[in-house]
């Protein structure tokens, strides 16, 4: 460890254990968020506070961490994570989803199927799924205590009513194991599926709003919605133009003013894992060029 | 099935055994006893601080009383003490089997919602999943209520007041509720207003066999509305009885002024 003036993984043991006890309770009722004293920690608020101290109440000294920011290894949150917890806790990172064992995640959930051996720990700005509907927590207190949901399905109506289809694309409301309504964080819907009976243990930390809730594993996760308006993920109809993949989440990225766009995976580790077995999409660089790339340079 | 309704209009509906309430030393309401039948419906007039909006909250279980009970004879036939439900059967009560019309409709709506949703809030909370006919409905009792259904993905801020009020009642019916409490439904509303909403009202108790609680301090609501009559004044109710013997041969000093303060039309 090269920062010994910290405790293994930045917070200090009498921390780690409140935070797991949230976490233990939270897994012990799927879907209900478990208050717990949530501590400062050194990022702003909204930079995964909550997340972090999840990951730190985890985290041994055998795990290997990979850090994604709406799918992606590269970008400043995750990488600032990952170096936070290379240097406090001197665990081993990767950015393969396979080969991590704790996956701290802002609204995306990799591509790759989760195993029994991982946790998948969100970021959670707001962790209240009837916030904007029902603004005084002691009445959603209620509400979730006796199972009042109708007010959730106002807002789907809402939506069909004002655009015909349910257009709510993200943070997409689900029932855990045919109780609690729970808030997925802002993930887009099209992973919502991929909450449904997982084989890892998925915990949620919301820091500001001092709360963790928890899917363990093999749980059913229900997604709302009406009879003649069933769920739907929604997704880009295009192929990755970098791998060619037909069934992955597509960010749309913006190529030139005169309206010109391309869709790549969000998630970057399996991207870049289909491209190196090989599978080429339509914007991807040509073979032979870096070859010649390589021959001029070397 | 005759004999069936014949029966169960035979027994109270709500029964209110010497209800009282007071805050500190202020006795906000005093001993009040009555019973109230399907189809009935029920005017409670008084001027402000007599205790009727106490009472009205005590019968609707909102407020636990200070002494005294309210039961109520459920959906199944059974009578049960109103401060013997759990929360949970209370406040399903609350939005399926009763009604409540506030005076302010900002109270009793959601603001920023549409109509249509409004309206089908209640179905929704009790189970309904099916969006098409969810909104039929809500259509249909926005007919009813003389709303025109085109303005069913408005929101209720850009109603008038009138319509806001009409439209609070229709969320309130939606589930065929049997008894429906009124705070002042028509306070706050210009007299052709009101004389429209009341026509509304009386022709849906009529068509609907609704018992009603009716809050007023406007004694010619009660006229229109009412069967029974109960005067309060400082907490107590000083004179009950059939809305025209009150109105029309007033036994009470204090009644006397209240009927003698109407500006002769």
């Amino acid at each position: 460890m090269n920062a010994p003036a910290y405790n293994f993984a930045y917070l200090d043991e009498q921390t780690k254990r409140m935070i797991r006890r949230a976490i233990l309770k939270a897994i012990a009722i799927p879907g209900y968020q478990v208050p717990f004293a949530s501590r400062e920690m050194p990022m702003p608020y909204g930079w995964g506070t909550g997340g972090v101290q999840v990951t730190a109440a985890l985290l041994g000294p055998q795990d290997v961490l990979k850090v994604i920011d709406q799918g992606s290894d590269d970008t400043t949150n995750a990488i600032s994570i990952r170096k936070f917890f290379a240097k406090t806790a001197g665990v081993a990172t990767t950015t393969a989803t396979d080969e991590a064992t704790v996956i701290q995640t802002r609204h995306r959930i990799p591509e790759k199927a989760l195993n029994e051996n991982q946790v998948l720990v969100y970021q959670v700005p707001i962790p209240e799924p009837l916030r904007f509907l029902e603004p005084r927590e002691t009445e959603t207190r209620r509400m979730h205590a006796l199972a009042e949901y109708g007010l959730m399905h106002v807002k789907l109506y809402e939506d069909i009513a004002r655009f015909g289809h349910i257009a709510t694309a993200y943070a997409y409301p689900v029932k855990v194991n045919a109780r609690y309504v729970m808030d997925p964080s802002p993930t887009p819907k099209f992973d919502n599926p991929k909450m449904d009976n997982c084989p890892a243990l998925q915990l949620f930390g919301a820091g500001r709003e001092k709360r963790i809730y928890a899917i363990p594993p093999y749980t059913q996760v229900v997604s709302l919605d009406f009879e003649d308006h069933p769920f739907e993920p929604y997704r880009f109809n295009a192929p990755c133009a970098l791998c060619g993949a037909e069934n992955s989440y597509l960010d749309e990225i913006v190529t030139d003013d005169q309206g010109g766009r391309m869709f790549v995976c969000s998630d970057t580790d399996y991207c870049e894992g289909r491209q190196a077995a090989g599978h080429r999409g339509s914007l991807s660089a040509a073979p032979y060029k870096e070859k010649a790339q390589e021959a001029s340079n070397g | 099935m005759a004999d069936q309704n014949l029966v169960e209009n035979d027994e109270p509906l709500l029964v209110a055994e010497s209800l009282s309430k007071s805050f500190g030393r202020i006795a906000a309401c005093r001993d009040v006893s009555f019973s109230l039948y399907p189809g009935e419906v029920l005017a409670i007039v008084g001027e402000s601080g007599s205790g009727k909006s106490t009472l009205l909250q005590m019968l609707s279980g909102q407020l636990a009383p200070g002494s005294g009970h309210v039961s109520y004879r459920m959906r199944d036939g059974v009578t049960r003490d109103l401060s013997t439900l759990g929360e949970a059967e209370r406040r399903f009560l609350f939005r399926t089997d009763w009604g409540f019309v506030h005076q302010d409709p900002a109270q009793g709506l959601r603001m920023a919602v549409s109509a249509g949703a409004n309206v089908g809030e209640r179905l929704m909370a009790v189970g309904w999943n099916h969006y098409g006919r969810i909104r039929d409905t809500a259509s249909d009792w926005l007919t009813r209520v003389e709303i025109d259904t085109a303005r069913i993905d408005d929101a209720p801020r850009t109603y008038s007041g009138g319509m806001r009020q009409r439209l609070q009642i229709a969320r309130n019916l939606v589930t065929e509720p049997r008894l429906v409490f009124m705070d002042e439904p028509t306070g706050g509303l210009d007299v052709s207003v009101q004389a429209r909403l009341l026509d509304l009202l009386r022709s849906l108790v009529a068509e609907l066999h609704l018992a009603v609680i009716i809050v007023t301090h406007d004694l010619a609501v009660a006229r229109l509305l009412s069967h029974r009559v109960m005067v309060m004044k400082g907490g107590r109710v000083i004179e009950t009885g059939l809305t025209d013997q009150v109105l029309d041969d007033p036994r009470e000093p204090y009644t006397q002024l209240l009927v003698s303060s109407i500006l002769p039309p």
